[in-house]
C-alpha cells in the first residue's frame, strides 16, 4: 500500500504550484509554437535579432531594459551579433550617465540597457518569467517541460490581443485586449502592421512581430536558457549511467545475502 | 556506541595506536560508519542519505550565492540579477539553490512519514523524533527566511503576512513583530537580520543532525517490521542485521543517484516550475499580489492557519471563555503550530503496543487517509479563501488534529494487531526465499 502512495503522492505534487495559477482571473493566452519550447529547444538568432529590432524601435520608448548588459547581445544562444555590431548597437541607440564625466555618453557593450521609467512603463528584463502565460495542461504547469516557461506565450498573446475598442476612465483611455487579466489595458497597441522593416523581408505583420519580440524578451529573461538545458541533459546522462552501475554494484552486494548467485 | 553488540575498532600500527590513546577520532568514526544496521530495510529508508545531501548541498551552494548577494532592499534583487547574468555559472547554482530547498522539503515529508508509518518515533526513539520535529522546524524557518531574500514581490509580501502572525499574540504581539521586523514594517532591518539568520540556521540543523544520528546510533534503527534486532550476542546481532558500510551506503547512493536525475532535470528543464513568477516582480510595497501564496511546502501548514475562521465554532468557543483574548488569528497561529506539535507528540499519543504499521490492520487506513489528508491540505492552501475551500480546509485541519489527538490514542485499545515475525532474520529471509539459518553457516 505504501508504494502505491508514491504515485499518487508525485501526481499530486505536479497538481500544486498550476492550481495557484489557476486562481486569477487571468485573460486568454494563446498557445504559440516557439523554437525555445522543450528541454532541446532552441532560440532562434534571427527571431532574437528581430525581437531586438522590434524593441529597439518600438518598445524602447517606454520601457527600459535595466538588468540585460549591452554586451550578451553577442552571447552565443543569444542574439549572437558581432562584436562590432554589438558596439555601434549599443552607441547609436543609448546613452547612458557616466558618474565619473558627470555627464550623459554613448553607451559602451560593458553597460546594462539604460533605465526607462518615464512614462511608469514596467521594466522588461525579467517580464517572460514574472507572468505565468500559458500554464496547462489542466493548470498543472507540466507544460513546462515540453514548451519552458509560459511568460513568452503571454507577451506575445497581450500584443497580438487589441480587439481595437478602447473606453476612457478618469481621463486616462484604456484599450480592450483579450489577454490582458481584466480586459482593458492602459498600453495603447505599440505594434501595427508594417511598422518595423526586417533587412531580411521577414512577414512584418503585428501576429508575427508579437512572437518575435516575445521570444527576445524570454531571452532578455532567461539569457542562460539554453547554455542550461544543455547542463540539465549532460547531467541527467551522467547521473544516469551512475544509476545504473550503482544498481549493478548494489546487486552483487547483496546479492550472497540475499541467496542468489553472484554474476 | 550502539546498544547492538558489534565489533568495534582496533588500532594496529603504532600510529594509529599513539592516536587512538590521544583522541579516538577513527573510532568514533568507524564504529559510526559500521554500525549494525537491520538487513531488511526497504527504500523508505533511504530518505535520510538523501536529507544529509541535501543540507550539504544548500550550504555549499548557499555559501558561494553569498559571496555574490547583497542584503539591501535597493541591491538585492539587482544581484540575484547579476549572480544570474554575469557570474560565471551563478544561474545554475543559483537553481540548484532555489529547487534544492524543495527536494529537501520532499525528502523530509516522505521522510517523517515513513517514520510515522513504521512507527520509527515510538520507544525507544522518542529523543530521535523530537530532534528531528525540531530541525524541520529550523528548516521551515529557514526556508521561509531564504525565499525572502530575492526580495522579489512573493518575498516581501510573504514576510509580511507570516511576521504578521506574530502580531496576533495577545498584548505582547506587536512589540513582538516589530522587534522581529527591525521596525514597523518589512524593510532593509529585516532583510539583514533574515540573510544573517538564513546563513546561521543551517549551521544550527548540522548540529541538530549530529544528535538526530547519535540518537538513533544508540537506539539503533527502526525497521519495516518494528521488531528489535537480536542484543543478546555478537552472532545473534549479526544474523539480523549488516554492517553500514557498505550495504547501505550502496544502496542509499542508488536511491540517491535516482532521485538526484529528476532532480536534475527539474533544474536543467522547469528550474522555476516550483517558484511563482511574482517573485520575478521585484518587491514594492504599494502594490499588493493578487494572490500571496507560500512555498509549496507550507501549504499543509498555512491551510491550518487560514482554516480556523471566526465562523467555527470552536473558534467562537475559545473567544468566549477567553473573553476575547484568542480570536480566529491568533487560533489560527496556534492551530498551525499545534500541528506540529501533536505530531511531535506521537510518541505518547500512540498506545499501540506494535510498533510497525505493517501488522496493524485498521491503522493503515488511518495512516492513508492522513497521506491524502496532507495533499489535500496541499492543495487548499494554495486556493484562494473562499467556499467551498474553507469548508474543506477546516474538515482537512480536524482530521489532521483527530489522528494524532484521537485515531492514534483509541487504535492501541481498539485494533487487534497481527502477529509480527519473531525475527528480522525470519522477515528478511521470507522475502528471499532463504532458508533460515543459512547466514550463520556461509561455508555450505
Amino acid at each position: 500500500m505504501f508504494k502505491k502512495l508514491a504515485t499518487g503522492a508525485a501526481l499530486a505534487l505536479a497538481l500544486i504550484p498550476g492550481a495557484s495559477f489557476a486562481a486569477g482571473g487571468s485573460g486568454h493566452v494563446e498557445d504559440f509554437q516557439f523554437s525555445f519550447e522543450g528541454p532541446f529547444g532552441k532560440f532562434d538568432q534571427n527571431q532574437l535579432q528581430r525581437g531586438l529590432q522590434i524593441y529597439t524601435e518600438v518598445c524602447a520608448a517606454c520601457h527600459g531594459l535595466r538588468y540585460v548588459p549591452l554586451r550578451t547581445l553577442g552571447d552565443e544562444g543569444g542574439p549572437g551579433l558581432p562584436e562590432d555590431q554589438v558596439r555601434a548597437y549599443a552607441e547609436e541607440n543609448f546613452e547612458v550617465f557616466d558618474a565619473e564625466l558627470d555627464d550623459y555618453r554613448p553607451a559602451k557593450p560593458t553597460d546594462n540597457f539604460p533605465v526607462n521609467d518615464g512614462v511608469g512603463a514596467p521594466d522588461l528584463s525579467l517580464m517572460a518569467k514574472a507572468r505565468a502565460g500559458f500554464h496547462g495542461p489542466y493548470g498543472s504547469g507540466m507544460n513546462q517541460l515540453f514548451k519552458g516557461m509560459g511568460g513568452a506565450e503571454y507577451i506575445a498573446s497581450l500584443l497580438d490581443g487589441y480587439t481595437g475598442k478602447e473606453k476612457e476612465e478618469a481621463g486616462t483611455t484604456f484599450y480592450e485586449n483579450t489577454a490582458f487579466p481584466g480586459g482593458w489595458i492602459s498600453m495603447a497597441p505599440p505594434l501595427g502592421d508594417e511598422q518595423v522593416e526586417f533587412a531580411d523581408g521577414y512577414a512584418n505583420d503585428v501576429h508575427h512581430m508579437s512572437q518575435d519580440v516575445a521570444a527576445f524578451l524570454m531571452w532578455t529573461a532567461e539569457p542562460k536558457m539554453m547554455a542550461r538545458q544543455t547542463t540539465g541533459f549532460v547531467g541527467v546522462l551522467i547521473l544516469s549511467i551512475l544509476s545504473v552501475l550503482l544498481y549493478l554494484t548494489n546487486k552483487r552486494l547483496w546479492a550472497p545475502h540475499k541467496g542468489k548467485k553472484t554474476a | 556506541m550502539s546498544g547492538i553488540p558489534h565489533d568495534h575498532y582496533e588500532p594496529k600500527t603504532g600510529a594509529e595506536k599513539w592516536l587512538h590513546s590521544r583522541l579516538p577520532i577513527v573510532g568514533l568514526i568507524y564504529d559510526t560508519i559500521m554500525i549494525p544496521t537491520p538487513k531488511n530495510l526497504n527504500w523508505w529508508w533511504i530518505w535520510g542519505i538523501v536529507l544529509a545531501f541535501c543540507l550539504v548541498l544548500q550550504i555549499v551552494t548557499g555559501i558561494v550565492l553569498v559571496m555574490h548577494y547583497t542584503p539591501h532592499v535597493d541591491l538585492a534583487f539587482a544581484s540575484i540579477e547579476h549572480i544570474m547574468r554575469n557570474v560565471n555559472g551563478g544561474h545554475m547554482i543559483r537553481y540548484i539553490h532555489m529547487n534544492g530547498a524543495s527536494l529537501f522539503f520532499v525528502a523530509v515529508y516522505i521522510h517523517i512519514f515513513r517514520g510515522l508509518y513504521y512507527g520509527s518515533y515510538k520507544a525507544p526513539r522518542e529523543i530521535t523524533w523530537i530532534v528531528g520535529m525540531l530541525i524541520f522546524l529550523m528548516m521551515m524557518g529557514t526556508g521561509f527566511m531564504g525565499y525572502v531574500l530575492p526580495w522579489g514581490q512573493m518575498s516581501f509580501w510573504g514576510a509580511t503576512v507570516i511576521t504578521g502572525l506574530f502580531g496576533a499574540i495577545p498584548f505582547i504581539g506587536e512589540p513582538i513583530q516589530t522587534w522581529l521586523l527591525g521596525g514597523p514594517a518589512v524593510d532593509n532591518a529585516t532583510l539583514n537580520r533574515f540573510f544573517s539568520l538564513h546563513y546561521l540556521l543551517p549551521f544550527v540543523i548540522v548540529a541538530l543532525v549530529i544528535v538526530h544520528i547519535w540518537a538513533f546510533h544508540t537506539t539503533g534503527n527502526n525497521n519495516p517490521t518494528g521488531v528489535d534486532v537480536r542484543k543478546g550476542s555478537k552472532e545473534e546481532a549479526e544474523k539480523d542485521t549488516l554492517p553500514f558500510w557498505p550495504y547501505f551506503v550502496i544502496k542509499d547512493f542508488l536511491g540517491l543517484a535516482v532521485v538526484l536525475v529528476i532532480f536534475w532535470a527539474i533544474v536543467g528543464f522547469m528550474p522555476n516550475y516550483l517558484g511563482h513568477p511574482d517573485n520575478y516582480i521585484e518587491a514594492n510595497p504599494l502594490v499588493t499580489p493578487a494572490h500571496i501564496v507560500p512555498e509549496w511546502y507550507f501549504l499543509p501548514f498555512y491551510a491550518i492557519l487560514r482554516a480556523f475562521t471566526s465562523e467555527v465554532w470552536v473558534v467562537q468557543i475559545a473567544s468566549f471563555v477567553t473573553g476575547g483574548i484568542v480570536d480566529a488569528k491568533f487560533f489560527g497561529v496556534l492551530a498551525m503550530f499545534g500541528a506540529i506539535a501533536v505530531m511531535a507528540l506521537a510518541p505518547w499519543l500512540d498506545t499501540s503496543r506494535v510498533r510497525s504499521g505493517v501488522y496493524r490492520p485498521q491503522f493503515k487506513w488511518w495512516f492513508l487517509l492522513l497521506v491524502i489528508d496532507f495533499f489535500a491540505l496541499m492543495w487548499l492552501g494554495a486556493m484562494p479563501a473562499e467556499e467551498p475551500y474553507a469548508s474543506f480546509s477546516l474538515i482537512a485541519s480536524a482530521y489532521w488534529f483527530g489522528y494524532f489527538l484521537v485515531i492514534l490514542p483509541l487504535l492501541g485499545v481498539i485494533e487487534k494487531p497481527l502477529t509480527p515475525p519473531a525475527t528480522i532474520e525470519d522477515d528478511f529471509n521470507a522475502h528471499y526465499g532463504k532458508k533460515a539459518g543459512a547466514d550463520a553457516n556461509p561455508a555450505e
